[in-house]
């Protein structure tokens, strides 16, 4: 083991870091978004809005996320139909099929951990909210998702996680990540070894940052110190017994 | 007492591996990548066909060895030389200084140029692919080939693989101006020119020759003269471990003998349709 070759290397591997956090960002970011309506549609007892959604998030969370980045990245490519039409501009370029995939990837399964976390808001709180007259709307934005999203935080985090070393596929389709970065190295020096190290030590930094900038906001939500308004307290004690 | 004697089994077992390994090697283990027609690729059957498996095939007999062919990524395939999960690599690797670094070779086994493709829509000033450049010793004419061939690729995508000669010298000569993708299988290069993400590629003549005449690849052509020499250094090798100096001199030997009674050149002619064995010196 050469410890100069990891410590050079890690320099050379940091400059991929960018992509993988833009990567890994923008999919969650997006994801998050399409996830609460999606969650929503999930939870509800048409079912017209609940299937198609569980058809959705039962394909993505089914299959590898390896394969679903071909199908979009090759698999795409060989229809003719699609490379002469519109699509094509965003299509053929590998850091879009990635934030495709991954974007899609997430918002199966975050759909998911949502869906949860709405299941497991007390129907006490649903009813209590519609007693003082609140809408439809209004139930959901002030009072479901909260809750719901801080019964989930947990959950929720190991997905960021998953999705930040889910990142490093986008490597297959030619872009230069810290997993990129790495295998482009390997091949000039032949030494998988310490550089794969390096890479890993990289990993590992960012889902450490990751997990503490959570914990902060697990501590700020589910653990309110008791000078704190007291219902928020007792909301915040069922949510954690309740979910 | 029983652990005991387990330890000593377990040492006299490894002892008499390392004697035979020592002594005389019955079989061995070859990889080739599996991803690069008509040297070495998958066949229908899931089996590893091509060149390079004839080639070891023929030489395995010569040496009287049972020979085994695995796959294996081209990224990873000195790495796993050197790690000892398989003995030798048949997998039309150039032989060059900076791989003597890490591994051994055998005398090249196939003298075989280069060559960049582009799609036939891009419009580039016609060049003469029949025309060789070798990239060893450069002089005011080759300097000259060089320059159009820059102004050509200037602002295009071009895709190689990862790891590989080509690699080295598209980044070298175009690597200011154009842009280029690395890629893990020479197959993804093709399908990403098909469908007009990357504008061509530099990469092993004789396997862009079976893509440009297959009909996927029937809208890419050559362009510009073939390439060898430079960073490709003379021809492609078996890669061996350096410390089995046994194993390099048996490649050797049965590799002369195949060259010499023409076994060599007609295998090349049965998979490339040319003659691209080498000549023996002295």
């Amino acid at each position: 083991m050469d410890a100069e070759l990891l410590l050079t290397s890690m320099m050379t591997l940091a400059s991929g870091i960018p992509l993988t956090l833009i990567l890994t960002l923008a999919s969650l970011v997006i994801g998050l978004v399409l996830s609460v309506p999606l969650a929503f549609l999930r939870t509800s007892g048409n079912k017209y809005f609940s299937l198609p959604v569980l058809a959705y998030t039962y394909v993505f969370r089914g299959t590898p996320l390896l394969v679903q980045l071909f199908i979009i990245y090759y698999g795409l490519g060989q229809i003719e139909f699609i490379r002469s039409s519109g699509l094509w501009y965003v299509l053929r370029d590998p850091f879009w099929c990635s934030l495709l995939a991954f974007s899609l990837n997430s918002a199966a399964y975050t759909t998911e951990v949502f869906r949860g976390g709405i299941l497991a808001v007390p129907s006490g709180m649903i009813d209590a909210a519609q007693a003082i007259g609140m809408t439809p709307l209004q139930q959901k934005r002030k009072i479901i998702l909260p809750i719901a999203f801080r019964g989930v935080l947990p959950s929720y985090v190991n997905e960021v996680i998953a999705l930040l070393k889910a990142s490093s596929l986008a490597s297959t389709v030619t872009l230069l990540e810290i997993t990129g970065l790495s295998r482009k190295l390997v091949s000039e020096t032949f030494a998988p070894y310490e550089i794969f190290i390096a890479a890993g030590i990289l990993y590992l930094g960012l889902t450490s940052i990751f997990t503490s900038g959570f914990r902060v906001l697990e501590t700020r939500w589910l653990n309110a110190p008791p000078k704190q308004a007291a219902p928020d307290g007792i909301i915040a004690k069922q949510v954690v017994h309740g979910s | 007492m029983k652990k005991h004697g387990f330890v000593v089994a377990v040492a006299a077992v490894l002892m008499s591996i390392g004697l035979a390994q020592a002594s005389e090697r019955k079989a061995i283990t070859i990889a080739a990548e599996g991803a690069s027609p008509p040297w070495d690729y998958i066949d229908a059957n899931g089996q590893l066909v091509g060149f390079d498996v004839d080639v070891g095939k023929d030489l395995c007999a010569r040496m009287k060895m049972e020979c085994k062919f695995v796959p294996q990524d081209w990224d990873g395939i000195i790495p796993g030389l050197l790690v000892k999960k398989y003995d030798a690599i048949i997998s039309g690797m150039s032989i060059t200084e900076k791989r003597k670094k890490s591994i051994a070779f055998s005398i090249p086994y196939a003298v075989a140029p280069n060559g960049i493709v582009m799609r036939k829509s891009i419009p580039v000033p016609p060049m003469d692919s029949a025309a060789k450049l070798d990239l060893t010793e450069m002089d005011a004419a080759k300097q000259e080939t060089i320059a159009k061939l820059k102004e050509s690729v200037t602002g295009r995508t071009l895709g190689v693989l990862r790891s590989s000669n080509s690699e080295v010298v598209v980044n070298e000569l175009f690597g200011d101006v154009a842009t280029v993708r690395s890629y893990d299988s020479q197959e993804n290069i093709q399908l990403d020119i098909i469908s007009e993400r990357i504008d061509g590629g530099l990469g092993d003549y004789l396997t862009w020759k079976q893509f440009l005449d297959s009909p996927e690849g029937k809208d890419v052509a050559f362009f510009g003269p073939q390439l060898d020499g430079g960073p490709w250094g003379p021809g492609a090798g078996i890669g061996l471990r350096k410390e089995d100096t046994d194993l390099i001199a048996a490649f050797d030997k049965a590799l002369r003998e195949s060259i010499a009674d023409g076994t060599l050149a007609k295998l090349s002619v049965k998979w490339f349709g040319v003659d691209i064995a080498p000549r023996l010196k002295n």
